[in-house]
């Protein structure tokens, strides 16, 4: 009776054990795989694979991001408009929305939208390429995978994600402008000028793009490594896509609050 | 792997409407002027009482927005705040030596700035100039504490 409760309660602690060493494992993995994945900065016949991943990663996802600023900018316009108007200060109207568009949601939204949108796509591909031993056959003629297929893809992310960040953020102001100045009527000359002696260049327009940067630098990385350490099964391809999505959006989140408190935090 | 046109000016296009943005934020948005530093000249005033005056705050003449102030510090020797400005070009030698500088508030709530007001004397103020006269913020709990002074006393 009491032995079996000691055997029950060693071996649960033992499975906590194990699953911890398989965390740290696999965060080792990933450490090395990065490591030896963005040295290979494309260079070459690189270049013309980081186009073509460009193209996939970057340029394909701006419907979706700039379609995703406009109404979030619109939406920001008409929220802060029906709490400003109650203070008599809907002047504040560009400030609010450049403001919050620039250090928060641009970075934020736009990236969650990249994780769902090329995040998932990149996983799913390398998971196949896995699935199907192009990878394996690739080592086998003298190619490697890391540089051939991997560090484009990575450097495809670090690259556009920050760029789609900027047209949100522009779309999202312009949305703001739509609403707020040709459709509540806020006056126009007062929404640039009021944005303007508020917003400041490296703080805020620089740290949004430091957050995105990072941003880039997880979503890429959790996304290309989970294509490429899954269990090569149509199940384990599904499940590390989901995971991608998943653990994506939860880096960026707890990142983002990490990084405010840093940059903004001690206002 | 053939070059593909279609693809290189797709992803050229992304590139430079993302350097086209970030122009944009950097003037529009934020207000950069890029030729800003060489057109400049410098003041300086010294204030007993800056409320919120941050850097970066305007400085106007009558309520045209002629400089921002560049930083505010402690005078060790005083105890009082020196504020440094930097105004527009067009004024230096414009300024008269016993011009004042007020910090006023933009509506009830609103951001403090610098209001410089035009004074008779024929010297005029130069780059690095410091302004004597100057009136200090307005606090809203000196000014009530100094209502309710009065009242005890009638």
């Amino acid at each position: 009776m009491a032995s079996g409760f000691w055997r029950q309660l060693i071996d649960s602690v033992a499975g906590l054990g194990y699953r911890g060493c398989r965390v740290i494992e696999a965060l080792g993995r990933a450490s090395v795989f990065m490591a030896r994945s963005v040295v290979g900065v494309p260079g070459g016949e690189g270049v013309r694979l980081w186009l073509r991943q460009m193209h996939f990663v970057g340029v394909l996802s701006l419907a979706i991001v700039l379609v995703s600023g406009l109404f979030i900018g619109m939406v920001l316009a008409l929220q802060g408009y029906t709490i400003l108007i109650d203070f008599g200060a809907e002047q504040a109207l560009g400030q609010m929305v450049s403001l919050s568009l620039l250090r928060e949601l641009a970075p934020v939204v736009a990236a969650l939208l990249f994780a769902g949108r090329a995040g998932s796509a990149l996983t799913a591909e390398i998971g196949l390429m896995k699935a199907t031993e192009q990878l394996t056959s690739m080592e086998m003629i003298g190619v490697d995978p890391l540089r051939r297929v991997v560090a484009p893809r990575l450097w495809a992310g670090f690259v556009s994600l920050p760029l789609l960040t900027i047209g949100f953020s522009v779309v999202g102001i312009w949305g703001g402008y739509l609403v707020g100045v040709q459709w509540l009527g806020v006056s126009e000359g007062s929404f640039w000028s009021n944005m303007q002696s508020s917003v400041a260049f490296f703080a805020d327009v620089g740290n949004g793009m430091i957050k995105s940067l990072v941003f880039a630098l997880v979503v890429t990385w959790i996304a290309v490594f989970q294509g490429y350490d899954l269990i090569p099964t149509s199940e384990g391809i599904s499940r590390a896509t989901t995971r991608t999505v998943v653990y994506s959006s939860l880096a960026v989140l707890g990142l983002d609050f990490v990084l405010t408190a840093m940059m903004f935090g001690g206002l | 792997m053939q070059r593909s046109k279609t693809v290189e000016f797709g992803v050229g296009i992304f590139i430079l409407a993302g350097i086209l943005g970030l122009v944009f934020l950097g003037l529009r948005v934020s207000g950069l002027t890029p030729s800003a530093s060489s057109q400049t000249f410098h003041l300086e005033a010294s204030f007993s009482d800056i409320g919120s005056l941050k850097p970066r705050a305007r400085v106007t003449m009558a309520g045209v927005t002629v400089g921002r102030v560049e930083s505010i510090e402690l005078d060790q020797e005083w105890f009082d705040a020196r504020v440094s400005m930097r105004l527009d070009s067009s004024l230096e030698g414009e300024l008269s030596r016993d011009s004042t500088a007020a910090i006023l508030t933009a509506g009830l709530l609103g951001e403090q700035y610098i209001g410089l007001t035009v004074g008779g004397d024929p010297e005029a103020l130069e780059d690095g100039d410091s302004i004597r006269d100057t009136q200090s913020a307005l606090v809203l709990e000196e000014l009530i504490q100094q209502f309710v002074s009065s009242m005890v006393k009638d």
